[in-house]
């Protein structure tokens, strides 16, 4: 296991922020922490990337110690930050060249990682361009760029999307896919968006700094199964009860919608509105998301901004 | 040795270039304190005095608000991917403290210019200490500068600092009176002040001869030599500690 976190417990100050996780990722895996912003996600982040200093537990990164070998860790990984590392004043050639320094690269040999990261992100003709005068997507790739130019096993990448538009979405995760295969980088990638999450092999779901979920985004929709059913009801309590009295079937009234799980929903659709005319204002039907995942652990939804 | 001089060499370098690229408004921390001194040292009729103080003032300027630029730096900005990356931290501490440092050095270089408006005449080898000693200044405040800021959450706090401490001990350094004519506590104040011995080093420097009211010149600038020592040692202490903060 290139990373594996056992019964991680995170603290700021008073506050647990992660409270017990315990996770492992394979090597050349795009691997997703999905969860709604506080959910400790960022606090995984920053802990893996050497940055928090665990109260209790261990993480480990290609068998380093993330607390105690900090300087080993280091080594392998790679960092692209939410917020912008780059220096605006400078231009995109002399920032990752001050990131190859950083890493003990140069002459001769950065020149060279410096051009193939540049030419692999479509940056070769904005090398002697002021960071500051590029697009937010141009200096996401320029984020990345620098990340990789030392080459980590591991890429942490903290909400890689946020702040791109949909085209600039996409071209990264044409290249985080080109990474994975072609030079075999593991990626650890945080998200709260539910389309970035489905994307990758495989997800942990943190809620309330507690792992609630962890599996491809298809094993983790399998285990609700079947079809997801909401109800826009008069009575949405009164439904609810009328309907597990009388056809027999587990519901639940989230944010005022009734919502029911269950094999053959067309059916149970028909059973419903038959049975009950007039209590029900509208009715949808939809195959398992990662939201209802989520929905079926927590009783929360993962927040209405993705 | 590499990996310690190059990451320090290219934040140093990181520095100058970005000085270079806003030469206007870093250069706007000699300008206050040159209209300071003008006004101060034409209205009282002695631009001599209160030359070397206001030289330090610029140099104080300088130095301590380029490294308030730390506290974004290090949260969300340039040195977040030096944090994450196996260099040692005491040559990030060391690069930040002499690229800062070099810059606060030109300003109060180029204030120095002003020197024969203030009607000195220190010769070669004094400007050449002169130039020397401003390094010297700039490097400690630097240091300060880099302790402070490494403590902060907010450049606000960062402001209040400067105007509850760092002014009022320039004030009683010997700038704007001697210790000679200083009363009672004030006097004690000034001769433990450190600021005072930088000032005192300058002023040497320029007139060229020991003053009886002040520390002399041999005392003056051991004095802020063990203050940079020291406080570049606190620096580096600093950055290397684990902290639990959402940066270590």
């Amino acid at each position: 296991m290139i990373v594996s976190i056992d019964n991680l417990v995170v603290n700021y100050g008073a506050r647990a922020a992660l409270r017990g996780v315990s996770l492992e990722v394979c090597e050349r895996e795009v691997f997703g922490v999905l969860g709604p912003n506080g959910g400790g996600k960022s606090t995984l982040f920053k802990t893996l990337a050497t940055m928090l200093s665990p109260a209790s537990g261990a993480a480990r990164i290609a068998g380093f110690d993330v607390d105690r070998q900090s300087t080993e860790v280091r080594r392998r990984i790679g960092v692209v930050f939410q917020s912008q590392s780059l220096d605006k004043k400078l231009t995109v050639a002399e920032n990752l060249r001050a990131q190859g320094h950083f890493h003990g690269v140069s002459g001769a040999a950065l020149t060279a990682r410096m051009d193939e990261a540049m030419n692999r992100l479509g940056l070769a003709d904005r090398r002697n361009e002021l960071v500051e005068s590029l697009s937010g997507g141009l200096r996401r790739r320029v984020e990345i760029a620098k990340g990789l130019l030392h080459r980590p096993a591991v890429l942490l990448m903290d909400e890689p999307s946020t702040g791109l538009d949909p085209g600039a979405r996409r071209d990264l995760w044409r290249y985080i896919k080109e990474l994975r295969d072609v030079q075999g980088v593991t990626v650890l990638l945080t998200t709260h968006l539910l389309d970035e999450a489905d994307r990758c092999d495989r997800l942990a779901l943190l809620h309330e700094g507690k792992l609630v979920a962890a599996g491809s985004p298809g094993e983790l929709k399998a285990r609700i199964g079947g079809d997801v059913v909401t109800l826009e009801a008069v009575d949405p309590l009164a439904l609810r009860e009328a309907l597990e009295a009388r056809l027999g079937v587990r519901a639940a009234v989230i944010d005022g919608v009734v919502r029911v799980e269950i094999d053959n929903g067309h059916r149970f659709i028909a059973e419903a509105v038959e049975a009950f005319p007039g209590a029900i204002r509208s009715v949808a039907l939809h195959k398992p998301t990662l939201e209802d995942v989520f929905l079926d652990e927590t009783g929360v939804t993962i927040g209405s901004d993705s | 040795m590499m990996h310690f001089w190059m990451p320090a060499a290219t934040l140093w370098w990181r520095d100058l270039v970005r000085f270079w690229r806003e030469k206007t408004r870093v250069l706007g921390y000699v300008g206050s304190p040159l209209l300071f001194w003008l006004l101060i040292g034409s209205g009282s009729g002695n631009l001599a005095f209160f030359f070397p103080g206001a030289l330090v003032l610029t140099v104080m300027f300088s130095a301590v608000f380029s490294t308030m630029s730390l506290i974004e730096d290090r949260r969300e900005g340039f040195l977040l991917s030096m944090l994450v990356s196996p260099a040692p931290r005491s040559a990030m501490a060391l690069g930040k403290i002499l690229g800062s440092s070099t810059l606060a050095w030109i300003q109060g270089v180029i204030f120095l210019c002003f020197l024969p408006a203030a009607g000195y005449a220190p010769g070669w080898a004094g400007v050449l200490e002169a130039v020397g000693v401003i390094f010297l200044i700039a490097f400690t405040f630097t240091a300060l500068g880099f302790v402070i800021a490494w403590q902060m959450d907010s450049t606000q706090g960062f402001h209040a600092i400067m105007n509850l401490a760092l002014f009022p001990l320039w004030l009683v350094s010997g700038s704007l009176f001697s210790m000679t004519t200083a009363h009672g506590w004030v006097r004690w104040l000034m001769r433990l002040n450190p600021v005072t011995y930088m000032v005192s080093a300058l002023r040497q420097a320029l007139e060229r001869q020991p003053a009886p009211d002040m520390p002399g010149f041999s005392v003056s600038v051991a004095a802020t030599a063990v203050c940079a020592v020291l406080l570049l040692a606190a620096a580096t202490a600093f950055a290397t500690r684990k902290s639990a903060r959402s940066f270590a």
